[in-house]
């Protein structure tokens, strides 16, 4: 229809391989939302309660029929006893140190595994002798499921950092790799022959055309990739250690501390959270120039 | 621009021949474009004119004969093919240098009517507009020679009557030579000084668009052109 539209990259089909996988990349198309926004929007601002009155109602009542005496405290600890768990950890400095240590784990895993799949990626979408060395193998492992690599780890690691770190490496450099690759192949070849004409050299090709052309793919492979790294994480973390989150798990485990098990998890979907705030920020930097992210107030 | 200081041509092309497989596209085919010299290309769907151009502008290769041109070549495609994510002026400006093609971005732009859209998305623009920022990056760099490969063809007919006035006058300030191909006959008309009808793979037929043609030798230039085109317009009319 508009022309504009044929111009732009097919990159948002996540790789069938990934959403397998269970990738779940919700694109949200404005031209779509916004007649539907039209038609509530009287009623935008009790939705908005609504969507909250449910979680806060599912707590209150929690808290109610634990004080009744109706669970257990072994079963589900009161809200009121996992926030006085929360305190009392934040101020002896324990919470810090165990989230420090974890948040340590993930950003180096991170950013090993980001480095090394971008620059994998970059080469075998730039050059298709470099796809030939490297896709097929790079393909077949990842068609193992990073986790089962957990018995070789310790093997090969033992049960220190390097350990950790691998696990939650492996878990990013695959989608940050496949995504990238499929990227600048899917550069639209229109654009490139416009580069052609107009004389660019090679670093402005890549920079001003490739990179950016490719960057909705990457960014794809960069949300999928905070999620298997949280999930490497979580996993990384049940193998033996004296500080992060996962020791604080193992620990109260030990002890039946329900209290602490369910601190944990909510920080886990915490830096969940936080980890989607960071790929959403991504996008709105990066991407500002595409429909599907511009004014995407959610 | 002085009329009387004599350039050297925008093109010379002799022999050009290019082919898919075993068939020629492009066979023995001779151009000749002047500075200035506006040119309009038609020929039936299919004949080579996107090929043509495409070989003219370096993006697809010459299986013989010889291409000559003095200086820089510019292409605007039926699709505007802007950069979705460079703004209007990085767009104009791609592959210039950064200070001097700011600056020339900004007035080109102000050429095309877009003045103050520098900043802009090219998804805000409507395809008339978005046309005439290709325009603009076509025109910045200042070619010798200008193709055009239906550039208009996917505008309102409104649009397209206002880019053929843009385009006249652009091209006359610019002075480039233009190759423009296209299906429209009225338009090939209204904006040539020389109209080509190209088949089997060569220019078959060539009419000097006299600047003052009066209404009766238009319209007996368009009965021609389109008999070239083999469109029988005498049972179309008879038809309607
Ligand atoms: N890459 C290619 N490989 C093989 N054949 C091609 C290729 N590109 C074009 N052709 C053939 O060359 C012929 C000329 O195509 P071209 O696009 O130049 O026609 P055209 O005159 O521009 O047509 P239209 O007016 O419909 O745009 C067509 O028969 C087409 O099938
Ligand atoms: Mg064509």
């Amino acid at each position: 229809m508009l022309p504009i539209s044929t111009t732009l990259p097919r990159v948002f089909d996540i790789p069938d391989v990934l959403s397998k996988q269970g990738a779940s990349v919700t694109m949200k198309d404005p031209r779509h939302a916004r007649p539907a926004k039209r038609l509530h929007h009287l009623g935008e601002k009790a939705f908005f309660i609504i969507s909250w009155f449910v979680p806060l109602a599912l707590v209150f009542f929690w808290e109610l029929f634990s004080r009744l005496g109706y669970l257990a405290p072994q079963i589900l600890s009161a809200p009121s006893t996992v926030a006085k768990t929360a305190w009392n950890l934040v101020i002896d400095g324990a919470l810090f140190t165990h989230l420090g240590a974890s948040l340590l784990r993930a950003c180096v895993g991170f950013i090993i595994g980001g480095i090394l799949g971008f620059s994998l990626g970059l080469f075998a979408g730039f050059s298709k002798l470099a796809e030939a060395v490297l896709d097929r193998t790079l393909q077949m492992m990842r068609a193992i499921p990073f986790l089962a690599l957990l018995p070789l780890v310790i093997i090969w690691f033992g049960i220190d950092e390097s350990g950790k770190i691998f696990l939650v490496t492996m878990a990013v450099l695959f989608p940050i790799y496949i995504n990238t690759m499929l990227g600048i192949r899917q550069v639209d070849p229109k654009l490139l022959e416009v580069a052609k004409v107009t004389g660019l050299t090679v670093w402005s090709r890549i920079h001003k055309i490739i990179l950016p052309g490719a960057m909705p793919s990457i960014l794809t492979g960069v949300r999928y990739a905070l999620a298997t790294a949280c999930m490497a994480l979580v996993i990384a973390e049940t193998l033996a250690t004296d500080k992060g989150i996962g020791f604080l798990v193992m620990d109260a485990r030990e002890f039946l501390q329900t209290d602490v098990i369910i601190l944990t998890l909510i920080i886990y979907a915490v830096l969940g959270v936080l980890g989607d705030s960071l790929a959403r920020f991504l996008e709105r930097r990066l991407l500002a120039w595409h429909p599907n992210y511009a004014g995407d107030v959610h | 621009m002085s009329n009387t200081v004599k350039q050297s041509p925008a093109v010379i092309v002799r022999h050009l021949r290019r082919q898919y497989g075993k068939r020629a596209i492009i066979d023995d085919l001779d151009l000749q474009i002047e500075s200035g010299e506006f040119v309009a290309l038609l020929g039936e769907s299919g004949c080579g004119k996107t090929t043509l151009v495409r070989v003219l502008a370096g993006l697809d290769e010459v299986d013989g004969g010889s291409i000559d041109s003095t200086g820089e070549i510019a292409v605007v495609f039926q699709e505007h093919r802007l950069m979705p994510w460079l703004s209007l002026e990085a767009n104009v400006a791609l592959g210039m240098n950064e200070k001097t093609g700011r600056l020339l971005a900004h007035n080109a732009l102000g050429e095309v009517g877009l003045a103050g859209r520098e900043n802009d998305w090219p998804r805000n623009l409507s395809g008339g507009q978005a046309q005439r920022v290709a325009l603009a990056r076509a025109l910045v760099r200042e070619p010798k020679l200008l193709l055009l490969d239906e550039p208009f063809a996917a505008l309102d007919a409104l649009t397209r009557i206002k880019m053929h006035v843009l385009v006249k006058d652009l091209v006359a300030r610019h002075q480039p030579g233009v190759l423009l191909v296209t299906h429209d006959v009225d338009e090939a008309i209204s904006l040539a000084d020389r109209i080509l009808v190209m088949r089997n793979g060569h220019l078959a037929a060539s009419y000097f668009v006299a600047a003052e043609t009066e209404h009766g030798r238009a319209s007996l230039l368009r009965e021609n052109l389109l008999q070239e085109l083999s469109v029988d317009i005498y049972t179309n009319e008879s038809r309607t």
